[in-house]
């Protein structure tokens, strides 16, 4: 294990096809066990269990790999909480979040309809570092074909005898198990996934306890996103220093990024962290639609992330400190580009809709909150208001971010917040149009 | 949610759904469901359960299926839950249908990724089929749902009917697609337009060799 190059700029693309991790993203090729042993996987898997526990959370943690499912929370790291023995006999889980739902969103679902013994293999891995029994994977219900993919995928691992006991033949007992969900974004929530694994509605629990003490059926439990499971094995075979070889200090690595929207050519690809916005779209989405002086705004990381005025995103670094010092965010890497054409407080107002239909209920301000914001939006989209109700808008979601259980509530909240304060004239225009009129006809 | 399921005649539904029981090759499926869960645990096995029985449903009516008031009481039975802690289950998650639908649902989604992209064509194409957000079409044939990011945004607009994605569409594939459905025929699943799933349209910008061969990359490793 090693540090980062001493380079002293650090790799930000574009990234050589040797360095990719998922070399079947566009499913060219079988996703089957013997084509994707022949691509690398399940390449003397043993060895690495090999290396012991410890040593594969210590190289996981050098690696600086940062969760993948939207918050980048280090992933070694949370792997380091579970206990290391059991005391009163309750075994741990790996639970995988394969509940892609945040719109934009679309990696996971590459990953396991094209190269699902990446995660298998990464689900053992991680598994045995955090001395898990069993890996629960949670997919989303929608994901029909997906999940018979990994269904079957899981199958012929545990015919190799990859998988179940004795597992690669490491002395390892270990089993992985695919759970399907049933159409609720909220599930994508760890603590909610936990419930809805465990029979009940997927409502999020309170923290604490955090899953690591007391999780899934009160049991330790660690959920990891997909990605970030299926980047491990690739990670351990390469080394740290390999995967610190990508992206600036604190945002190390490669990254599947989903470009949807407004560009010429949307798809899924991936790329070092950090490579700057125009590189992404330039290289890989053939530009965007009616060139860059037509660009509007992008939502960089999925739904939940204020969006960002074209101006300042257009040489921004594609990564975790990069967006939030723009006052947004990587999220899951969901690129959603808007050009000029777009209804911009339309495209908000749908994402506000989307939210008040998530919304599990259990807490006040989101279950309330949400259709509120909701309705008071679809007036600002026609101008059916009073410009006062911009700033009371803006109250709202205040008082909605951080006051409930879940990040529901914030992740509904600051798209508004986003568009208030960057396309606030658009907004006092519509007002202004429709309101004159109608003002004197009360009169 | 805003347009509530119109559930049928408790009675009419009893006496129709009264004696539901799993197909044999179901009761095996059954098995290996809640063998995925620890023992005494098998709460952990309504969902995948309540899919089951919407699909058995399903295969008996000739539509994607839903869940009739004695098919969840047999649920809870079986997983010895209590019939209101399934109830809730299943009005808290969006693909159980609590009505009945058509032969086909058409699930198209409407969230911002597909909006940008043209789910406004893609309704307008249901609208002309005579489809009707929350209705059944009087055939049978068809039920028009709007659904919440169904989580393939690079290939927006898309549409799920059924167990089955249509990507990439404009009004007059969508169109086709509904066309070729109500003629009883398989239109192609995926894009609908020349293109490999997710890949950039007119070829890949990365991984070419993978085009036409399972290319193994490790031999460039450093």
């Amino acid at each position: 294990m090693t540090d980062a190059p001493a380079a002293s700029a650090p790799f930000v693309g574009p990234l050589a096809d040797k360095d990719r991790i998922f070399t079947n993203v566009h499913g060219f090729q079988d996703w089957g066990i013997d084509a994707a042993m022949k691509r690398g996987d399940w390449d003397n898997t043993k060895a690495l269990m090999a290396l012991g526990q410890d040593a594969i959370i210590d190289i996981i943690k050098a690696s600086n790999l940062r969760g993948r499912g939207g918050a980048g929370f280090p992933t070694g790291m949370k792997w380091s909480f579970m206990p290391k023995e059991s005391k009163d006999g309750r075994p741990s889980f790996l639970v995988i979040n394969a509940d892609e739902s945040e719109p934009g969103s679309c990696k996971d679902r590459e990953i396991i309809r094209h190269d699902p013994h990446k995660l298998i293999e990464g689900a053992l891995i991680a598994g045995f570092a955090m001395r898990a029994r069993a890996a629960y994977i949670y997919i989303r219900g929608e994901f029909i074909y997906e999940a018979k993919v990994l269904f079957a995928a899981v199958e012929q691992a545990y015919a190799k005898g990859f998988l179940g006991k004795n597992a690669c033949g490491s002395g390892y007992d270990f089993d992985v198990f695919v759970h399907r969900g049933a159409g609720a974004y909220i599930c994508g929530e760890e603590t909610a996934q936990i419930e809805s694994l465990e029979g009940k509605k997927g409502q999020p629990r309170l923290k604490p306890p955090f899953p690591a003490g007391a999780g899934l059926y009160g049991c330790p439990t660690t959920v990891n996103n997909v990605e970030s499971i299926a980047v491990s094995p690739t990670i351990l075979r390469r080394g740290a220093a390999w995967f610190n070889g990508f992206g600036r200090e604190n945002n190390r690595g490669t990254k599947l990024f989903q470009i949807s929207g407004h560009v010429n050519k949307p798809c899924v690809v991936e790329e070092s962290m950090s490579i700057p916005f125009r590189e992404l779209i330039d290289r890989h989405c053939g530009g965007i639609r009616g060139g860059w002086d037509n660009l509007l705004a992008v939502i960089p990381g999925g739904s939940s992330v204020p969006l960002v005025p074209a101006r300042e995103i257009m040489d921004a670094p594609m990564d975790f400190d990069g967006l939030k010092a723009l006052g947004s965010g990587l999220g899951t890497a969901a690129v959603i580009v808007m050009d000029k054409s777009t209804d911009i407080v339309r495209a908000i107002s749908r994402l506000s809709y989307f939210y008040k239909h998530e919304s599990c209920g259990q807490c006040t301000p989101c279950r309330e909150g949400t259709g509120w914001m909701w309705r008071v939006m679809e007036r600002l989209r026609t101008g059916d208001a009073d410009l006062s109700e911009i700033d009371m808008l803006h109250q709202v979601t205040k008082q909605v971010e951080g006051h409930t259980i879940c990040a529901l509530g914030d992740a509904a909240a600051w798209p508004i917040q986003g568009l208030i304060r960057h396309f606030r004239p658009e907004i006092e225009r519509r007002i202004n149009e429709r309101g004159a009129p109608v003002m004197e006809a009360a009169e | 949610m805003a347009d509530a399921p119109h559930i049928p005649d408790e009675a009419e539904t009893r006496a129709r759904w009264g004696n539901f029981a799993w197909t044999a090759e179901n009761a095996e499926q059954v098995k290996t469901i809640i063998a995925r869960y620890p023992a005494g645990r098998q709460q952990s096995a309504v969902m995948p359960l309540l899919d089951l029985a919407q699909r058995q449903v399903g295969a008996e009516t000739q539509t994607q299926g839903w869940l009739p008031v004695p098919v969840m009481e047999y649920i809870g039975r079986q997983l010895d839950m209590p019939y209101m802690r399934v109830y809730e289950v299943a009005t808290f998650y969006t693909m159980y249908n609590l009505a009945p639908v058509g032969r086909y649902h058409v699930q198209v989604c409407g969230t911002t990724p597909c909006m940008l992209r043209g789910s406004d064509d893609v309704f307008a194409a249901c609208k002309n089929k005579g489809l009707v957000k929350g209705a059944t079409t009087p055939d049978g044939l068809f039920t028009l749902t709007e659904v919440e990011c169904l989580g393939a945004c690079a290939n927006a607009p898309m549409v799920q009917i059924n167990d089955d994605n249509y990507e990439d569409l404009t009004y007059d594939s969508m169109s086709a697609v509904l066309e070729t459905l109500a003629a009883g025929g398989q239109p192609r699943i995926g894009p609908q337009i020349d293109r490999q799933t997710s890949c950039p349209e007119g070829g890949p910008t990365t991984l070419k060799e993978m085009v036409t061969e399972n290319h193994d990359y490790r031999g460039d490793w450093a």
